[in-house]
């Protein structure tokens, strides 16, 4: 009962940073019909970005880690969205009208570049950050067994819980959110309305990026120590997550990114902690063939 | 108030418009019927730049509008209730009504809403469905009402009749020829329906093959032999008492 407890906690917060990383891909795909392969490494720069925020803001400000957590974090999302924004305008918006596998090959062709430019500028070993935000609390307690929730697990979910929100209700409520929607389901149409639809395209890169961005820091400080690899494999299980729920929605996003977390925190503690991607990747698979629609997506097919 | 000159439009090496010289006037309902695939939705799209015209000018109030990115065009005070309709499925009645009122001053909102609202009370019972899920004629009137909700001096019709049961045909020209009566907006109409758009029309062309073939009031196209053969008889379905 106790492990399993832990497990849980462990793949909540395991499952906040996937969600995250997945409404990114689920947003970019409901609005241009595209896979943006390069997302695991906008993710990436977040965490790197963040880094060196945090680093920054502690030498200059000195003292108060609420403030300098809080400076990263409005730094990171700044900056990754920049990127994020850049990347659309110069890889995938000349693109728009070619072929559909051509902006698919840009996307990977960005992700490479991204990588190499990290790993040129930042160096291929690991960077290590000691741990900022210490201590927690013990759920429960048994002989051999102790469930422990620390103040950063809080941190990461509810720190997730509120951007979600915020999010959600952007999408669902705002004249913003209504014209994304609205290009989402017919881009022309949209235009003859007279949105400027590459701006809303744009914003919908910067806000993927700006989540991704959070992921990144979130990351940083659960696991002390990042590279320049890591957008890789957390991309591919955040785009299962976005997969796993329906690519194109968003609480499937958010319900995908937080069933990859606990399969995956669920499989370590129980079979092996080796396989523990193949889980994930054993999902893909499995979803891809038997469910493509995802949890709750919907068919292709519209009644028009 | 609308003026095109010399109109040149296509889809890559296709071209569907061939010099196309046309005025709308302000105030007036301009109808352009002609047969499937002679090229007026493709002169509607152009006029909003999608696609961009290959040659000729587009003049709204004698502005040069021909190579304006859509959504600038269309801010200009034109408005688009395009060929198929184009609801928004997943978007519910009212925020496809919102949609429409996008690039306006929200001030007017509430008051745009209760115009459109008046002329189709049948959207009123709707305003939370999902567009989608609308009977065709709904989503006509739809289409229609969120145009209006840009208050557009010009307003572009592509087929409002297509696939309506005849008495909601009916029904939609009534409110077109309301709309242009009572609330002075300049109306644009294409149609296949010839007899209903040149009955209701001051004055309409008639395109064939990408060219105006023939221009004249809409009582003296009505009443030309050679448009009676091509385009009335058995498009009228029986509706000619009317
Ligand atoms: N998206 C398109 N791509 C290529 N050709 C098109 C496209 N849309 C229309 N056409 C062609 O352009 C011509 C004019 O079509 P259209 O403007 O839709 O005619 P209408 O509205 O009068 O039925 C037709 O020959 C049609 O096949
Ligand atoms: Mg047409």
């Amino acid at each position: 009962m106790e492990y399993f407890l832990q497990q849980l906690i462990n793949g909540l917060t395991l499952g906040a940073i996937y969600g995250l990383i997945a409404i990114g891909y689920t947003m970019v795909y409901g609005i241009i019909g595209m896979i943006n392969f390069a997302h695991g490494e906008i993710y990436m720069l977040g965490a790197f970005i963040s880094l060196i925020a945090y680093l920054a803001a502690t030498t200059i400000g000195g003292g108060s880690v609420a403030v300098a957590l809080m400076v990263a974090l409005l730094a990171t999302m700044l900056l990754t969205a920049l990127w994020g924004w850049t990347v659309e305008r110069v890889a995938y918006r000349p693109l728009r009208k070619a072929p559909r596998l051509a902006p698919l090959i840009s996307a990977i062709g960005v992700s490479i570049v991204l990588q190499n430019f990290s790993q040129l500028a930042q160096g291929a070993r690991v960077k290590p950050l000691p741990p900022v935000v210490r201590g927690g609390f013990t759920l429960m307690q048994s002989e051999d067994f102790a469930v422990n929730l620390s103040w950063l697990q809080i941190f990461i979910v509810m720190l997730t819980a509120v951007l979600m929100a915020v999010f959600t209700w952007v999408i669902t409520r705002t004249s913003l959110g209504r014209a994304q929607r609205a290009t989402e389901q017919d881009m022309k149409m949209a235009s003859l309305l007279g949105i400027n639809v590459d701006r809303i395209v744009s914003i919908t890169f910067v806000m993927g990026a700006a989540l991704a961005a959070v992921a990144g820091l979130m990351v940083t400080l659960y696991y002390g120590v990042i590279d320049f690899y890591i957008g890789f494999l957390a991309g591919i299980k955040a785009f299962t997550a976005a997969v796993l729920g329906g690519i194109g929605s968003l609480p499937g996003a958010m319900l995908g990114g937080l069933l990859i977390g606990l399969i995956e925190a669920f499989w370590s503690g129980y079979f092996s902690i080796e396989y523990k991607d193949v889980a994930t990747f054993g999902i893909l698979v499995m979803v891809l063939l038997f469910r493509p629609t995802g949890l709750l997506g919907r068919p292709e097919v519209e009644k028009i | 108030m609308l003026k095109i000159e010399g109109l040149c439009a296509g889809y890559g090496r296709i071209q569907a418009l061939h010099g196309i010289d046309l005025d709308v006037p302000e105030g007036e309902i301009v109808t352009l019927v002609g047969a499937n695939g002679a090229g007026k939705t493709t002169l509607l799209m152009s006029i909003c730049g999608a696609p961009h015209a290959s040659a000729g000018r587009v003049l709204l109030d004698g502005e040069d509008i021909t190579h304006l990115p859509t959504h600038q065009i269309i801010r200009r005070g034109l408005a688009h209730s395009p060929e198929g309709r184009r609801i928004f499925p997943r978007m519910s009645v009212l925020e496809n009504l919102q949609m429409g009122a996008a690039q306006s001053d929200p001030r007017h909102f509430d008051q745009d809403l209760e115009r459109v609202l008046a002329l189709f009370p049948r959207l009123h019972e709707r305003l939370t469905q999902r567009g989608g899920t609308l009977s065709g004629g709904e989503q006509q009137m739809l289409a229609i009402g969120r145009a209006l909700m840009s208050r557009p001096r010009v307003l572009l019709l592509d087929e409002p009749s297509l696939g309506l049961a005849p008495l909601v045909v009916r029904h939609i020209f009534e409110i077109i020829a309301a709309i242009n009566r009572e609330q002075k907006v300049t109306v644009f109409l294409v149609e296949q329906n010839a007899f209903h758009a040149l009955k209701l029309a001051h004055r309409g062309h008639v395109m064939v093959n990408g060219k105006i073939a023939l221009s004249g009031t809409g009582a003296e196209l009505l009443a030309n032999p050679e448009i009676r053969a091509h385009y009335l008889e058995g498009g009228t379905h029986g509706e000619t008492a009317s």
